[in-house]
């Protein structure tokens, strides 16, 4: 690899690419934070596709009462993998790419703080995923006891538990070496001038983000571990006849997994928060309150997490304590719900498809939100707990909340990454198709759960029948949406219109400081920062 | 009804939904909320819900009626200058304190209504309820004063196991009982008999790996669990049978191991039950008889 440090002095702020030449040199021993964003979206976009593939197998064995195409325990296998592969595979490590492409570009930084170690926490991650899928085509099958993997009856697979304890120790792993990049580039690499509080939202968001990664992944793995030796080694961690406590997994499972649903949303928010404003052509309302608000949800995700376990027989004080905690997260959730409404009101709006993905993200997800609040009600929880109701409920914040914000921000910064507009008409298309096709998938899972249908079951009662085959139907037409992009983003890089450096008449920050297809190198000398330069700069507090 | 709500002025308006909630079927084709179930602690739980989902339905049409406003009326193609102010101390005020009291107007009764789940004391007899891959074990300890020794495992019946089967070429909607409800996955061999109007304290367990014994009906699930007994209780006002299903991942039939509960008369129970034990518990030889009794309680329960 050349040094191109010295290199750049010369040239400074209008440094011309100096990509390495070969495919491997480019790729493999990268240590450029724009081609390791690359690849973790490149990665990201391949499980996703994989992860939807398998929620292709699930609906159409649920698209109709009885078993048509595969064996109940396959079935079990798809639903563990599918949950496994979206949030570790697509949906972390999307927010990561973002993360790696956007933060230097945000706060003036050259690059990530630890370009060498960024290029590891990239490469650990298709090798622990090979492991993990390849648990499918071993004798025994993939893991099948839910992505959760409560003991006991995670312990009974054969050796995919091992392979997915290893897969999730290195996934755990790249996060973790991820998070520590992200905060040292945030607190070392700020150009002058930009102030913690002068930060964009997405940068602040990965901030919060990245500690929670840090504090909780760790609890994961520990939580594997024991699984990994009460499988192997012969300890009772969690074997009640060898004097351990089957509850007791869940309770350190989710003390990493309430984190870690926020750990996927948090982004979300900061993607939002600049898209927003962006097309309202007016400064976000309450940025400060924006950050604290973010802080606040993150302190909070530390001590809800027994809301998953409302029915594991807590004692009353528990209950009632988790149920208040649970529920004060509407607080500031509402907040910024309320600010983004906020910086819509009085603003200058266009719809550009960023636009679009970012409203569908505000509205769909605070449908989310509220059946995450009606969750928190635990005498109502004893009947939702464990339906399709909950299943309904994760979709949309995960899909609707965390992936439509992941396309937003593709669709938004594309003609930054690669100096091409993306054809309005088609990312339109993209948009109302995917938006009728997601709720038909989930919407009608609320009315499943309702009714009494518990989740990760292979067949159900005829009354079941038909909103499960309109979820299905749905399902089938979020399955064409990936190649949907593929053709529409391809289309782009090809023969899209060029963009200028500001493609978006509304955009302020760093990264519309630099030209359209941003250079290898950018702000290899800090910027000046100007009045105007930075999105929350300027704006009185 | 409405004994949580009625006190805040919702309960007309709830009363309205529950009643014809009420006479719909249990499972509908095609059914869009929860049932109320038929005890205390179902109806709580709809009430309970219904609250919550009316709080959601006002708030998503304030907030979203404002936004879609603003998408109409601030467009840029329409003239809109966009405004450059970012705060509103007052309105920032406001939509933080309102929330706060929506809360607690949810929390009072949820703690209210949970303080009183947990109370199961004073019950009239006791179940023991033991989760196994893929069936359930059910344990009649006592009935008021007097031990019973009453015990069955209750599992999917033959029909629905036979359809159920990859490509068994049945037709699921084929699979009905003598009142043509479709019963498919939602029927066993032998139901759990319940008396009517008598407080019934359950104690849940498991013996292989972690199940959860849910009748939505009765307005609860409690998980059963290896080595961990949980217990809760419940009253079921109305006779009838009442269908549920296991909610815990628990193997490959998971989605197979039903459970019915058949609600009689207290008199009617009683003299199942007395049937019951005479037929399980026979009049041996005086000597063995303790014995026989002792292992046919100790058996369930050695997880």
């Amino acid at each position: 690899m050349a040094n191109h440090a010295a290199h750049a002095d010369d040239h400074a702020h209008d440094d011309h690419d100096h990509k390495p030449e070969g495919f491997l040199d480019r790729w493999l021993f990268t240590t450029n934070h724009k081609d390791i964003g690359t690849l973790y979206l490149v990665f990201a976009f391949t499980m996703a596709i994989i992860g939807a593939g398998m929620s292709v197998v699930i609906r159409t064995e649920l698209a109709a009462p009885g078993l048509q195409h595969v064996q109940p325990y396959f079935f079990n296998q798809m639903t563990t993998l599918h949950a496994l592969v979206m949030i570790f595979g697509a949906i972390m490590p999307a927010f990561v790419g973002l993360a790696n492409w956007m933060i230097p570009l945000q706060i003036g930084a050259p690059d990530m703080a630890l370009p060498r170690m960024n290029n590891w926490s990239f490469w650990i991650m298709p090798f622990a995923f090979l492991m993990l899928l390849g648990t499918l085509f071993m004798p025994g099958g993939g893991p099948a006891g839910g992505w959760t993997m409560y003991p006991p009856l995670a312990l009974q697979g054969g050796a995919s538990v091992a392979f997915m304890v290893f897969a999730i120790h290195m996934m755990g792993i790249s996060s973790i070496m991820g998070a520590i990049n992200i905060i040292a580039t945030i607190l070392n690499l700020r150009a002058p001038g930009v102030d913690l509080l002068k930060m964009p939202l997405f940068t602040w968001s990965w901030l919060i983000t990245a500690f929670l990664l840090i504090a909780v992944m760790p609890v994961l793995a520990g939580a594997v571990t024991m699984l990994l030796t009460d499988k192997f080694f012969g300890t009772s961690f969690f074997n009640a006849a060898g004097g351990g406590d089957p509850v007791m997994f869940q309770h350190i499972f989710w003390f990493f997994g309430h984190p870690e649903v926020y750990i996927m949303i948090l982004p979300a928010f900061g993607i939002v928060s600049e898209i927003i404003p962006t097309f309202s052509r007016k400064p976000l309302f309450g940025y400060q309150a924006m950050v604290y608000a973010i802080a606040s949800i993150a302190f909070l995700s530390f001590i809800v997490w027994a809301h998953h376990m409302f029915t594991v027989g807590m004692p009353l004080g528990g209950e009632l304590f988790f149920m208040y905690s649970t529920m004060l997260i509407a607080i500031p959730t509402g907040v910024k719900v309320f600010n983004w409404v906020s910086t819509m009101w009085k603003g200058s709006l266009t719809f550009e498809t960023p636009m679009l993905w970012a409203i569908g993200f505000v509205v769909l997800f605070t449908i989310g939100g509220f059946s995450g609040l009606m969750l928190a009600i635990v005498p109502a929880d004893f009947q939702y707990h464990d339906t399709y109701f909950v299943v309904a409920h994760f979709h949309y914040v995960l899909v609707t909340g965390a992936l439509f914000s992941i396309i937003a921000a593709i669709y938004y910064w594309w003609p930054k990454w690669t100096g091409r507009m993306v054809n309005e008409t088609w990312g339109k298309v993209h948009f109302w198709w995917t938006i009728v096709f997601v709720n038909l998938t989930f919407f009608p899972q609320h009315f499943l759960g309702l009714a009494g249908m518990p989740r990760r079951i292979p067949d159900y009662n005829v009354a079941f029948a038909d909103w499960n085959l309109v979820s299905s139907i749905g399902a089938f037409g979020m399955f064409v949406t990936p190649w949907m992009m593929i053709a529409i983003f391809a289309m782009s890089k090809k023969k899209g219109a060029v963009a200028s450096q500001r493609p978006w008449e509304g955009a302020h920050g760093l990264e519309w400081e630099v030209p359209s297809p941003a250079p290898h190198h950018t702000f290899t000398t800090p910027p000046v920062i100007k009045p105007g330069m930075l999105a929350h700069g300027d704006v009185s507090h | 009804m409405n004994r949580v709500l009625g006190k805040w002025g919702l309960g007309a308006v709830l009363a309205a939904g529950w009643s014809m909630a009420l006479a719909a079927p249990e499972r509908a084709p095609w059914q869009l909320n929860m049932h109320p179930g038929v005890t205390q602690s179902s109806h709580e739980a709809y009430d309970l819900h219904m609250l919550a989902l009316w709080i959601c339905v006002v708030i998503g049409l304030i907030v979203f009626g404002a936004m879609f406003y603003a998408m109409f009326k601030f467009r840029k193609s329409k003239g809109a200058v966009a405004a450059t102010w970012s705060h509103n101390t007052l309105a920032e005020t406001i939509w933080t304190i309102v929330p706060i009291l929506l809360l607690v107007v949810m929390a009072y009764p949820a703690t209210k209504v949970l303080i009183n789940e947990a109370y199961t004391n004073e019950s009239q007899m006791t179940v023991k309820i033991t989760g196994y891959q893929w069936k359930w074990g059910y344990d009649y300890v006592n009935w008021g004063d007097k031990a019973y020794h009453v015990r069955f495992i209750s599992k999917l019946e033959g029909t629905s196991d036979r359809t159920r089967q990859l490509r068994s070429g049945l037709n699921p909607a084929d699979v009905k009982n003598a009142q043509g409800e479709n019963t498919y996955l939602l029927d066993v061999d032998k139901p759990l008999v319940l008396p009517t109007n008598t407080k019934v304290r359950f104690v849940i367990t498991g013996d292989d790996v972690i199940h959860s014994w849910w009748v939505p009906a009765l307005g609860w699930k409690s998980d059963a669990i290896p080595g961990i007994i949980n217990d809760t209780w419940t009253k079921i006002s109305e006779p009838g049978i009442y269908r549920g299903q296991c909610a815990e991942l628990c193997g490959q039939d998971h989605g197979f191991m039903p459970i019915v509960v058949k609600a009689v008369p207290p008199e009617e129970f009683k003299t199942w039950l007395d049937q019951q034990e005479a037929a399980q518990n026979p009049p041996a030889a005086p000597a063995a008889a303790p014995v026989a009794q002792q292992a046919s309680i100790a058996a369930p329960s050695n997880g």
